[in-house]
């Protein structure tokens, strides 16, 4: 995309979910917020899965661990935002030091370590309740404010954290390792044998998308108010977000966070209308986009107006 | 002596229901190079049927295996012709998701016609003591069954001209392609084989295990453990695969309570995914 329609099609965005509060209730807010977040965590995913190309399963971890990592300090005290700071760092390095283990893995092993780092870290957490409560969860300290000042709160700071994994993909894709991790993407060998420092840029990607989903996982867990491990570590968490970027276009700047914001309004409609069989219906969901969208929604752009710049 | 022999029995026995339970997962991966997400809930589907055909026409879950096992051939054949087929050479994600896609629509429609309430046939068999050991009757019969369907497999893929051509696309699909076998049929017929012994393993579980929703992921996890442990693609692989974790999680049951079973069997496949992706018996290309 030219940068002037990327920058407009960024601002315009941003500037709907922000201004939620002006034009809806307080669920069209809460639904603002759940999009802006599950944008965050797509956008994360798309450094490591869409322009490294390796299938990483592993972002319920970093959300659960930036969940537990926040939690935890705000109980011993930490004030809130300090709290959401540790978490990002911490889960960070957490990721850089099991990227450097798992990014040996290529292809299917790769996925499958990825989903087991997922299972591990519930199992771990739910096993040691001298630390964090194990099943029964951990409650968080209640942010005062009434119910609409919070939803907004919570809608700005979601906001945020997607304005800046999205200002990062934008740094990331005109960096030397934007060009550096498409190279692996399309040949991982050739990259190596060209002087690209595989490892290291694997790495890189690797933490950058952990940061934003551990930001998102405490930011989310303060909102909530309350945390346990089988909802912080998901599998279909897991794969909900690699479905969004997918859906929207994994390997473009913009492409995640659309998925996500057309996968959570889908969602939306059919929780309200279909109870009984949402589940299913995401399902079939998956089923049609990758039958009959294999490029996600930017590249319908492409084919409805031919030499239209993509 | 006596609590260690039994940790060991008990092991063996959970270990030869893994591989039962895996090896159908395992020739999916090993052959299609697909991770079948469905697997999970195949076997509780396997499960349910049984149940169903116990509680409501009294019928007996030995009985109910070949029958099981036909309608889930079907299931898994038809899965594969419609819709698999058309990207099953695309990347890893493109395949996962979809099955993840399929595996979602099956449980939501299994949550919905049997309600994820746990159920469970008790055959009431009650138990044999060998010296200071005890085995449930039943456990005892499920594992012997387990095992049995294990071997056929490993017999019809030896045995068999199907079996000889699933073996010939694993090693090379453009030279078994060349020899005149339709590929095509062969991952048809190979996923139908790894939705029957999903099936199958199903059958054996509804007597020992609840049967609910609610597992199909530790199911799915436990047949993970298993293929990178024994490596993937071979009966043999899933045998040894099983009865590692089957050990495992009952020596870690043992010493650090039945909380740190799974995560043990998880550890486990960590440290080989990174030390030996081959797994234990698996042969090196053959990942």
């Amino acid at each position: 995309m030219k940068p002037l329609p990327l920058y407009a099609s960024l601002v315009v965005g941003l500037a709907i979910l922000a201004a939620a509060p002006l034009y809806g209730d307080n669920y069209v807010v809460r639904t603002a917020a759940i999009v802006a977040m599950y944008g965050a965590l797509a956008t994360s995913w798309n450094f490591i899965g869409g322009f490294t190309g390796y299938p990483s399963f592993s972002t319920a971890a970093f959300f659960g661990l930036g969940a537990y990592v926040g939690a935890l300090c705000q109980r011993s005290g930490v004030p809130m935002v300090v709290a959401w700071a540790i978490a990002s760092v911490a889960v960070a390095a957490f990721a850089a030091l099991l990227g450097g283990i798992l990014l040996r893995l290529r292809g299917h092993y790769f996925a499958i370590g990825s989903i087991a780092v997922v299972e591990l870290c519930r199992l771990i957490v739910s096993s040691w309740s001298s630390l964090t409560g194990g099943g029964d969860g951990l409650n968080l300290p209640l942010v005062q404010g009434t119910p609409e000042d919070l939803m907004r709160f919570f809608l700005m700071v979601m906001l945020v954290i997607l304005a800046a994994s999205l200002l990062v993909t934008i740094l990331v894709d005109r960096s030397r390792l934007g060009f550096g991790l498409r190279c692996i993407h399309q040949n991982e060998d050739a990259a190596a044998m060209v002087g690209v420092n595989t490892t290291a840029y694997k790495v890189a990607a690797y933490t950058l998308s952990a940061v934003f989903c551990a930001a998102a996982g405490a930011t989310y867990a303060s909102w909530t108010g309350y945390i346990d491990p089988t909802d912080s570590f998901q599998i279909v968490l897991t794969v909900k977000v690699v479905v969004m970027a997918l859906l929207g276009g994994a390997g473009t700047i913009l492409g995640p966070a659309i998925g996500a914001a057309a996968f959570v309004l889908l969602e939306e409609v059919f929780w309200a209308n279909f109870i009984d069989w949402n589940r299913a219906i995401l399902g079939l969901v998956i089923v049609v986009l990758i039958f009959f969208l294999p490029g996600g929604l930017l590249s319908l752009r492409r084919r409805l107006m031919p030499g239209g710049a993509a | 002596m006596a609590i260690y022999l039994q940790t060991l029995v008990n092991g063996l026995m959970l270990g030869a229901l893994y591989a039962c339970l895996a090896v159908g997962f395992s020739l999916v991966w090993g052959v299609l190079n697909v991770i079948n997400m469905l697997h999970g809930s195949f076997i509780i589907l396997g499960g349910y049927l049984t149940y169903f055909a116990w509680h409501a026409y009294g019928i007996h879950p030995v009985i109910m295996l070949p029958v099981v096992a036909a309608l889930m051939f079907a299931l898994g054949f038809a899965l594969q012709r419609g819709l698999i087929n058309k990207v099953v050479s695309a990347p890893v994600l493109t395949t996962l998701t979809l099955t993840f896609g399929l595996d979602m629509i099956l449980y939501n429609a299994m949550t919905y016609f049997f309600t994820a309430t746990p159920r469970r046939i008790t055959l009431d068999l009650g138990a044999i003591s060998l010296g200071p050991i005890t085995l449930p009757v039943d456990r005892l019969l499920g594992t012997g069954l387990a095992l049995l369907l294990t071997l056929l497999l490993y017999a019809v893929m030896r045995g068999s001209s199907i079996g000889r051509a699933i073996v010939a696309v694993r090693m090379d699909r453009m030279a078994a392609e060349l020899m005149g076998i339709r590929t095509d049929r062969i991952y048809a017929i190979t996923f139908g084989i790894g939705a029957l012994m999903a099936g199958a393993a199903g059958v054996v579980f509804a007597t020992i295990f609840p049967i609910t929703t609610n597992v199909t992921g530790i199911w799915l996890g436990k047949a993970f453990v298993v293929c990178v442990v024994g490596g993937l693609g071979s009966v043999p692989g899933a045998l040894v695969g099983g009865l590692v974790l089957g050990l495992v999680e009952s020596f870690a049951g043992h010493w650090f309570g039945p909380q740190q079973a799974m995560t043990a069997g998880f550890l486990l496949m960590l440290v080989l995914l990174l030390t030996r992706p081959t797994g234990l018996v698996g042969v090196k290309g053959y990942e």
